[in-house]
């Protein structure tokens, strides 16, 4: 019987999740990690805007989170992050919304230099995985 | 003796008085609820983090870091954190007690002051004691992390730009004990103690700790560097937070000690009117009854 990976997502306001599940794929900011029980001990920072997924048995689960950094133990993946919104969680009119906001600023970054180019394009990536989750899990 | 006319327009008053102290002490118990359960769901990422910090600082070796390298003791910055409004007790003005003996006992230091909350800020401007930065509507619809970094953030800019002789960096808040017990306090928040990273996370008996070295991506120093100004931001937050709470849970106690007073108030002026009522119909009585017998 293999063993289980202690899941656990904090987001400075809230526990997101704490759960027992079989394998994490956790956006790294060098690029996804893959964790299955016993992996090594690690400590990393997560991509500003990723996608983690986690399977249990067959099923597999998405969860949009953002910038901060994890920890893997012998059994357990702490996430940190500053945001972690579940599928069900997502607005997904706001999601849009937030969506063409982040484009129309990126498109503007080209004549504005006020704007600054890496964060509006975070800010799209962002929305872009927030609006894509949600609406893959309608349907 | 007052008419009955004034006396029932008194009680009247009166009365309107205590229907608003109820609704606000409703209101704030409500809110007291809701910031109670930020303050606890807060709690594990806090705790996370503090435990994550201290491995890595065991294991970071002798590191610097501008946010945790110690100074001089020369110059101080203390941010305030108190309400915007008032009617809420003693609240604002435990806070800003706190705060004065923190200035009187550190005379002999420069001091400067950053304001959370407009009661602080217009308590010190009006004594002109300079104030570096304001910030007001923090708390008001809720305490958002997004805000708390941002002030975390704005303060250790000023800590760590190249010409900043600031020494030292205290926060003075309200912790929640309990909705009846709040306490202010003044804790350090910046340099961040080395000594208080070891000390891992307060709560529960300290794991054994197995340094098995762990495999970094980046480099120790990178991530610990990365990791620090989120602590700060995270300290910052929750004393939002306990704050904000403390301030709901003191409004509470005190509209509904005013609710009381406003109760007795109500009974005495009763009681008062009734006399005053008695008295003048056995005026009116005594009138008749003198009227007839003049008549006989």
């Amino acid at each position: 019987m293999a063993r289980g990976i202690h899941l656990r997502i904090f987001t400075p306001g809230q526990k997101v999740l704490d759960a027992e599940v079989d394998r994490v794929e956790v956006p790294a900011l060098d690029g996804e990690i893959g964790v299955l029980p016993g992996h090594t001990e690690l400590v990393s920072l997560l991509k500003p805007a990723g996608l983690l997924t986690y399977h249990v048995g067959e099923t597999k689960e998405e969860i949009a989170i953002s910038d901060g950094f994890f920890e893997v133990g012998p059994d357990s993946v702490l996430i940190m992050a500053d945001e972690a919104s579940r599928p069900e969680d997502i607005d997904l009119a706001k999601a849009l919304e937030a969506k063409e906001l982040a484009e129309q600023l990126v498109g503007k970054s080209n004549t504005d230099s006020s704007i600054d180019v890496t964060r509006a394009l975070v800010d799209l990536e962002r929305a872009m995985i927030a609006y894509n989750l949600a609406n893959r899990s309608r349907h | 003796m007052a008419n009955l006319q004034d006396i029932r327009r008194r009680i009247r008053s009166v009365r309107n008085m205590q229907q608003i102290t109820k609704a606000m002490k409703m209101v704030a118990a409500a809110y007291l609820k809701r910031s109670q359960d930020r303050v606890i769901a807060a709690r594990p990422y806090a705790q996370a983090m503090m435990r994550v910090l201290s491995r890595l600082a065991a294991r970071a070796g002798d590191y610097h870091h501008p946010l945790l390298d110690p100074r001089g003791d020369q110059h101080y910055l203390l941010i305030l954190i108190t309400g915007d409004k008032g009617l809420c007790g003693a609240f604002n003005t435990n806070l800003i007690k706190a705060a004065q003996k923190f200035i009187r006992d550190n005379s002999g230091k420069r001091l400067e002051l950053v304001t959370i909350g407009r009661k602080g800020r217009d308590f010190f401007r009006r004594r002109g004691i300079p104030i570096l930065k304001e910030y007001t509507d923090v708390g008001t619809r809720g305490v958002s992390y997004g805000r708390a970094a941002q002030i975390a953030r704005e303060v250790m800019d000023i800590y760590t730009q190249d010409e900043s002789t600031i020494d030292r960096v205290f926060i003075v808040y309200s912790e929640f004990k309990s909705v009846l017990s709040q306490k202010a306090v003044v804790k350090r928040l910046l340099p961040v103690g080395a000594e208080e990273l070891a000390a891992g996370p307060a709560s529960g008996a300290p794991e054994p700790e197995v340094l098995v070295d762990y495999l970094y991506e980046q480099p120790p120093g990178e991530i610990f560097g990365r990791l620090l100004p989120r602590y700060v931001d995270t300290q910052v937050f929750s004393a939002l937070l306990e704050s904000v709470a403390s301030e709901q849970g003191s409004r509470m106690t005190a509209m509904d000690s005013a609710s009381k007073n406003a109760g007795e108030v109500i009974n005495d002026l009763t009681l008062n009117m009734n006399r005053v009522r008695q008295a003048s119909i056995t005026r009116e009585i005594i009138e008749v009854v003198s009227g007839a017998q003049a008549l006989d």
